[in-house]
């Protein structure tokens, strides 16, 4: 029923868009988000790229979104943008992966962009940020930082860019410190304080005195910082829902990437591709490293460092699965497939993937 | 599992169940008198909206609960004059009314998203507080936990030891007879409808101010569906609704302190379809149960136009 719900709201909204589709020589830029832009998490930091656009374009485009379309039902929200005389069209969460495909074949003139996915089309472009490169730095801090040895992780939906974020934090954790245990819930939704600050509680129950988050909403943060534990935010700063819990939070930003992509749109350049950029290129920042010591913060550091010019690489070989067989031989990489595409636990984590 | 954590379980199962339960009452009231209100999902986060807002500006929790009431009632108030007033459908006018309610109250708690308040404070009696493992579990939750106790024993007794909730159940199974024996069936209607408008803003308050204490859209998350799933759950009994909150509520928070711990694994899917699954089975025990049929007040959902 609430999704039904959500459709329809979805459906009156981009009714009203149609109305709206006067102007047609400006470009008409389109944002479907997975929650709600004030959630100060995901789809809150894809909106600031979207602001960061009418700023910088001002006239020359004009841009509308829809948010909280509920991925399983989505096809009809981004197809109405696109109806609605969208000529590019932003589609932020993995779930719409299918849903914008399919509408993207109906609509070969308007081009689509697609985050965190992984197929493309001669319309469909992707793009994604090695949120991982964070998950490593956050590794090391808690490895360093933990008294119990023991990490709380909340996790949404066990979709290859979740799980890339618990093994890059394993993987950093266990070059400081091999004997942290990571505790993993899945609490099925992006989005939904109350449950996720259940499982914050749970969490820091069973002895976690660090909690990892890959939700949307800062309760996780708050539930730290009112029992005196500490925490790292997600998407977005956290840093007011947790002044003595936070240690960093690993923040996105899309600003540089929608300027760039409009321009080529406007310009006439546009090509599909997937664009997949980290610290280097400025998608994933690192939110002011606070409640640390000065050697860990150096840590944390260096390790940024490392990771954006290049000399560090997160999942670098010997990377061993959770069964102790050998994925990636000392030396080497593992390739950027790989990672987009992973549905398996580095060793050390006991969890088991969900199916 | 160790008495600490069995007792935070617990705690956290009653917690979690509290918002329920109070939309629920209300919805339950407004259903036996023959008013289906879809729309406790959009008066609840207008309630969520308002109370924080409230709460913030007067730094008063009570304040906060009681603005979260009063804007549950003004969106009520607004469902009450299409569906008594102009006899519309009941069914669109409480989607609408979901819409509408998530719409505004994005809109009234634009300013106050990423501020954070302190929660609710919590019951404190020496000595009864402090007794070892019941003593927080019974005397130490915040008053919207004894306010939603409070509720479910108020609207059990008036619903079977008063004239006037006698008179509400008869308006909710037969309005047309209802009508012709003299009895104000709009009015009741309308008082009904606001009373649970009341209690889906003070469900909704109780998310923003207590449970986890800040404001964010949508962070209602679907509670106003389950507390509807809820009262056809408990079969329109207050008592019911209370068992069956702790049920919806329970099973989430046992899941995530289960897979916390690292225990047996159920799903999380599975968990978050739980209440549905669980209302349509007491759906098909009930209606084989009951010979008579339905339990649900025989006039639920029905516009009521007075002939004369």
């Amino acid at each position: 029923m609430r999704k039904l719900v959500m459709a329809a709201a979805a459906l009156a909204a981009s009714l009203a868009l149609g109305a709206t589709a006067i102007a047609q020589e400006k470009l008409k830029v389109g944002f479907i988000y997975v929650g709600p832009v004030g959630d100060f998490g995901w789809s809150y930091q894809h909106d600031q790229g979207r602001l960061a656009l009418e700023k910088k374009f001002g006239a020359k485009i004009e841009t509308s979104y829809l948010e909280n379309v509920p991925e399983n039902d989505s096809e009809r929200s981004i197809e109405q943008l696109a109806r609605s005389g969208h000529k590019l069209i932003f589609t932020t969460s993995f779930g719409f992966m299918e849903p914008t495909l399919k509408v993207a074949k109906k609509f070969p003139d308007v081009k689509f962009e697609h985050a965190t996915g992984f197929k493309q089309a001669p319309n469909v472009a992707t793009y994604a940020a090695k949120f991982h490169e964070g998950r490593y730095i956050i590794g090391q801090i808690a490895g360093k930082m933990t008294k119990t040895n023991t990490v709380g992780y909340i996790v949404s939906f066990p979709i290859p860019e979740v799980i890339a974020g618990i093994n890059a934090f394993m993987l950093g954790a266990q070059s400081v410190n091999p004997n942290l245990k990571v505790k993993i819930v899945w609490v099925n939704t992006w989005f939904d304080p109350g449950k996720e600050a259940d499982a914050a509680k749970a969490l820091l129950a069973q002895g976690a005195d660090i909690l990892v988050q890959h939700t949307d909403s800062a309760a996780a943060m708050q539930e730290a910082e009112k029992a005196g534990k500490h925490a790292f935010g997600q998407a977005s700063d956290m840093i007011k829902f947790g002044p003595k819990a936070q240690y960093t939070s690993i923040v996105d930003d899309w600003s540089a990437y929608y300027i760039g992509r409009v321009q080529a749109a406007l310009d006439g350049t546009w090509k599909s591709g997937d664009v997949w950029g980290g610290l280097a290129q400025d998608m994933v920042h690192m939110a002011a490293y606070t409640n640390l010591p000065d050697d860990v913060k150096k840590m944390a550091e260096e390790t940024q460092a490392a990771i954006k010019s290049g000399k560090l690489n997160p999942f670098k070989g010997p990377i061993l699965k959770q069964d102790g067989t050998e994925v990636v031989k000392a030396g080497e990489n593992l390739a950027d497939k790989d990672i987009l595409s992973m549905n398996w636990y580095v060793k050390g984590v006991d969890d088991k993937i969900p199916q | 599992m160790n008495p600490d954590i069995l007792q935070l379980v617990l705690f956290t199962i009653v917690t979690a169940a509290t918002p329920l339960l109070i939309a629920a009452i209300g919805e339950l009231v407004v259903e036996r008198a023959g008013v289906l209100n879809l729309g406790v999902e959009g008066m609840m986060i207008v309630g969520a909206a308002v109370g924080f807002a409230a709460g913030y500006a007067s730094n008063s929790i009570l304040v906060g609960a009681l603005a979260g009431m009063a804007a549950g009632m003004a969106l009520s108030l607004l469902f009450a004059l299409l569906v008594v007033g102009l006899a519309t459908n009941q069914v669109a006018s409480g989607l609408a009314l979901t819409i509408f309610g998530l719409g505004v109250s994005g809109l009234a708690g634009a300013g106050f998203v990423g501020l954070k308040r302190e929660a609710a404070s919590h019951l404190f009696i020496p000595g009864l507080s402090d007794l070892p493992f019941v003593g927080k579990l019974i005397f130490g939750h915040d008053f919207f936990v004894y306010g939603g106790l409070g509720l479910t024993a108020a609207a059990w007794w008036f619903l079977t030891r008063t004239r006037a909730g006698l008179t509400l159940r008869a308006i909710g199974d037969n309005h047309v007879s209802a009508h012709s024996l003299g009895l104000p069936v709009r009015r009741y209607r309308v008082l009904a409808i606001l009373f649970g408008g009341a209690c889906a803003g003070l469900a909704g308050a109780y998310l923003s101010l207590a449970y986890t204490p800040f404001w964010t859209p949508g962070m209602t998350a679907g509670r106003g569906w389950i507390a509807l799933a809820l009262v056809v759950f408990s079969s329109w009994r207050p008592w019911r609704a209370l068992a069956g909150a702790l049920l919806f509520g329970g099973a989430t928070t046992l899941q995530l302190h289960a897979q916390a711990a690292g225990g047996f694994r159920v799903p999380a899917q599975f968990m978050s379809a739980l209440p549905y699954i669980v209302t349509i089975l007491a759906l098909i025990v009930l209606s084989v149960w009951d010979r008579r049929g339905t339990t649900a007040p025989a006039a639920l959902g029905k516009p009521f136009v007075p002939d004369r």
